[in-house]
Parts: C-alpha cells; sequence; structure tokens
C-alpha cells in the first residue's frame, strides 16, 4: 500500500510523527518534508514459522479508529500540521469505485474525508484546488494533476459531487470559508488565492469569500482535464473550457443511476400490475394474473426503458424539445413494436392499453431525466410538467380502467 | 452545447445594466456562455440558453444580476407542489 523502503532503515527517532507535528512545529527548519517514522522491526522474518509467513507490520500512519486511504501515497509535514499526499493514478479500488457509484450502490456514501491534501511537492506559492467531497469529483481531479505541486482543499459536500452541491448549497461561500479557516491556510500558503470548478458558481459568490477569509476566488475550468493548461496559461480558461458538454458517452452513463432510482417504486407498480390482471368475471384469476399480468408488467418495463434509456441516449436527434414528448415519441415506437410481436394473443382493447401505459411510463420517465441534464431551466421544467403530467396520468388511469375492463366486455 | 437547446422565453434571468460595472463576473461563471461583455457593459446574447443555475446572480458583486434559481428536476418540482418551495432543500 505504502513505500515505506527509504525509511525502513535509518529513520530518525526524533522524527515527527503526525501527534507531534504540533510541538515541532517551531524548531522545524524545513517544511513540508516527507514524513519519517521509525518502523517496528522484525528480526525474525527469515525465521522458520507454523502455517503462512505473518504478513508486513503495521504502517507508522496508522491510527486507532482509522483506516487509510489507498489512495495516499505519503504524508507530509507542514506548517499546519500533516498533510497526506495522494495518488495521481486512479487503482482498482478506485475504479471498482466508480462502476459501483455509476451503478448506484452506496452512492450516497462514496466519499473521502473533507480537509487539506495535496500533490507533488507543494510549497508556500503552491496553488489551492478545491473540490467536493463525493469521491468520483475528487478522484476526478487528483488524476489530472500528474507532475504538479498542489494544495487540494476538500469542502464538505455530504458526498454530492460540485455541480449538484452547488445547487443544494452545500458547495457554499460558507464552506469554503469555514474549511480555509479550519485548515489555516492562511498560515500554510504565502499568496491569498483559490482555483473553484467553474460548476461551483451557483453555491459560491466569490466577493463573498474575499470578505469572510481573505482568499480571492479564481475560477477554474469546468473539467479537471483542461486544469494543467487553465494553470500554464495563467489562469485563463479558453472559452470552450467554460461551456457545458452533453456527449453521448456522458448521457450513457447516467442511465444506470436513473434506473436505479425507479426500481424501488418499480416493485410496487409490478405487484399491482400482477393484481389488476386477476381480477375477472370469476373473482379472481390465478392464471389471469400470471399470463396477462407479465404482458402488463412487459409493458411497463418496456415504458422505462423507452423513457429512462432510449431518450438518454437518442436526447440530440428526438425532434422536440419537451422532455414528455421525447418519451412519448420513444414509447410510442416501443409500444408499436410490442403489440406487433403479441399479435393476435391479445384482445385489441388490451393492445390499446399496453400501448398507453408503455407510453405514459416512458413519457414520465423521460420528464425524470431533465433532473440529470446540464441545460434544463427549473422554469423550463415546470412548464412542461403542467402539460406534461396530466397528459401522463390521464393515460395510466384510463389504462387501468380499460386492463380491469377487458375480461368483462372481451 | 449548442446542439442541446431547452424551451424559449421561460427563463427569469434579468440584467440591470444601470447597476452592471463590466467585471465579466457573470460571463466568467455562466456555463452556457449566455452573457457577453461589451464596452464594460454585460449583454444577455443568448437568454433561452440559460438554464437558472444561479452562478451569474450569485457572482455578480453589484446585484445587476438576478434569476430564481433551482434544480432542472422534475422529482424536485413535484416535490415542491406538494410541499411548498421552501420546505424541499434536499431533492433528487
Amino acid at each position: 500500500m505504502l513505500d515505506l523502503s527509504i525509511k525502513k532503515h535509518e529513520a530518525e527517532p526524533s522524527a515527527t510523527a503526525c501527534c507531534n507535528a504540533d510541538k515541532n512545529r517551531e524548531d522545524c527548519s524545513t517544511v513540508m518534508q516527507p514524513l519519517s517514522i521509525p518502523m517496528a522491526k522484525s528480526e525474525d522474518d527469515d525465521a522458520p514459522c507454523c502455517g503462512p509467513k505473518p504478513g508486513p507490520p503495521s504502517s507508522p500512519y496508522e491510527r486507532p479508529g482509522y483506516r487509510m486511504y489507498h489512495f495516499v501515497a505519503d504524508f507530509i509535514e507542514t506548517t499546519v500540521g500533516v498533510v497526506p499526499r495522494v495518488k495521481t493514478s486512479l487503482n482498482f479500488p478506485d475504479l471498482a469505485g466508480t462502476v459501483r457509484a455509476r451503478l448506484g450502490i452506496s452512492r450516497d456514501r462514496y466519499r473521502v474525508a473533507p480537509g487539506l491534501y495535496c500533490v507533488g511537492t507543494p510549497g508556500p506559492e503552491s496553488p489551492v484546488l478545491v473540490t467536493a467531497n463525493y469521491k468520483l469529483s475528487f478522484d476526478s481531479l487528483r488524476r489530472e494533476l500528474e507532475d504538479i505541486d498542489a494544495w487540494v482543499l476538500v469542502l464538505d459536500t455530504r458526498g454530492i459531487n460540485v455541480w449538484c452541491a452547488a445547487g443544494k448549497r452545500n458547495f457554499s461561500t460558507d464552506e469554503v470559508i469555514r474549511q480555509v479557516k479550519r485548515v489555516s491556510l492562511d498560515t500554510l500558503v504565502s499568496h491569498r488565492e483559490l482555483i473553484l470548478p467553474q460548476l461551483g458558481a451557483p453555491g459560491v459568490s466569490s466577493h463573498k469569500v474575499k470578505k469572510g477569509c481573505g482568499f480571492k476566488v479564481f475560477w477554474g475550468p469546468i473539467r479537471a482535464s483542461d486544469l494543467k493548461i487553465f494553470l500554464q496559461n495563467g489562469r485563463k480558461a479558453a472559452e470552450a473550457m467554460r461551456q457545458l458538454t452533453f456527449t453521448t458517452g456522458e448521457r450513457i452513463v447516467l442511465i444506470p443511476v436513473e434506473l436505479s432510482l425507479i426500481v424501488k417504486p418499480s416493485l410496487a407498480i409490478l405487484a399491482a400490475v400482477f393484481v389488476l390482471s386477476g381480477i375477472s368475471p370469476d373473482v379472481f384469476s390465478l392464471s389471469a394474473a400470471w399470463f396477462r399480468g407479465l404482458n402488463g408488467a412487459a409493458a411497463y418495463l418496456l415504458g422505462v426503458l423507452a423513457g429512462a434509456v432510449a431518450v438518454p441516449i437518442f436526447l440530440p436527434w428526438l425532434p422536440v424539445r419537451q422532455f414528455y414528448l421525447k418519451g412519448i415519441m420513444t414509447g410510442l415506437v416501443g409500444a408499436i413494436l410490442m403489440i406487433i410481436y403479441l399479435g393476435d394473443s391479445i384482445t385489441r382493447i388490451e393492445s390499446l392499453t399496453l400501448l398507453l401505459l408503455t407510453t405514459a411510463v416512458s413519457s414520465y420517465a423521460a420528464m425524470n431525466f431533465t433532473g440529470a441534464t446540464p441545460f434544463t431551466s427549473p422554469s423550463g421544467v415546470e412548464k412542461e410538467m403542467r402539460r406534461g403530467i396530466p397528459i401522463q396520468v390521464t393515460a395510466v388511469a384510463v389504462s387501468v380502467i380499460a386492463w380491469v375492463a377487458a375480461p368483462f366486455v372481451g | 452545447m449548442k446542439d442541446f437547446r431547452y424551451l424559449e422565453n421561460v427563463t427569469t434571468l434579468e440584467l440591470d445594466q444601470e447597476k452592471c460595472i463590466g467585471c465579466s463576473m457573470c460571463a466568467i461563471v455562466c456555463p452556457h456562455t449566455v452573457f457577453a461583455v461589451k464596452n464594460k457593459k454585460a449583454n444577455i446574447a443568448d437568454r433561452d440558453a440559460c438554464m437558472e443555475c444561479g452562478a451569474c446572480a450569485a457572482n455578480c458583486p453589484v446585484e445587476a444580476v438576478s434569476v430564481t434559481p433551482g434544480v432542472g428536476c422534475a422529482s424536485y418540482i413535484i416535490q415542491t407542489w406538494i410541499k411548498g418551495k421552501d420546505a424541499v432543500i434536499e431533492c433528487c
């Protein structure tokens, strides 16, 4: 996990462990040096033993009650205490964590501790980069910082990415000021500048940060991948660095989380579909519940697929602007294909019912995707919802009534 | 992002050019290039690209820009309909 090879041999006994950092601050002539801590020596490493060989001794950085993050390379000592130096490349646990978060698994707990980190060998002149404590945000920043010496100040955004946290006011003016003061940034660096990601701007007033803690905010590029050029160009961002994109790839990675949010309500809805399908002239028919229920469930799931998968993928090519209409388009296509496939195995009323259900579900799911896009305004979403929701509710109500009535009239 | 346009004539964005001091902060923070600054005054160059994120208003030092900020997200708006706008902080 850690490269301790240099420190293992000739560790100074007087070296500063992190708990001694404050005590030794005065006599520290050289600040921001990597820590060296004596290791417990194991003389018997080559001695015969029973069972498998014991693993290496505990790392000197370990503390009771804490767990070391794999992305920390080592620690450096500074005037404000010990600061973890993080790796600028991602390892397997990071990639696995990214996949899990993208699937919506424990996404709300995928965080790093807020506070001060660093990359490279930063000094008092080095830039301070501010980010959120969602691990995906933190990773996308540090992976772009190879060969850069910088401080990284992580805000407590409750594990939410920069933009959403700015919208929710967790990536906020107050939080920037709080963390700057908490880590005593003014004694760590000689300058009074912070570089914030541009997408944090809805939550942070740069002039209020200046007033609150004396640090001037520089708005960095939207994407961390442009950060190196931004720093090289004297903190100037080209116009393209300030504009959002929403590429096919950027849309597709959002789909699993959208689906994971629909799973719970979907289970309840599917249960209702099977129960409603069983209502028959003989009070309740289990075989109808199963066979008609399967068609109903397929219509529902097709609606989810059309709205939450097809709409994000085909977003720029669906020739209407309202999302509920985009969902109706993909829903209709899906429903018509399904009716053709089912053919004569269902009645005409039933096929019309399934068409209504699929289209309404697709329309609703597509409308929900507005929350994941970077270009829909709340005023616009509210406007289309006032039109879309009555249509969706009516379609579902008609389809439920028709579906229940079908065995009686059919 | 020019490929993605949303509804027109809906944004609550307003700019008071009298107050504007031409600092360009709105143009810097806007992720949709809504503002253009000419002759020390900001202009709304592309109003319908605005998504009401509120970055410009939050960063205007003289309060020349105003917008009703919010999240363009259906589940959030449904919550505001049910619980009232002030009750909803956490969402989507």
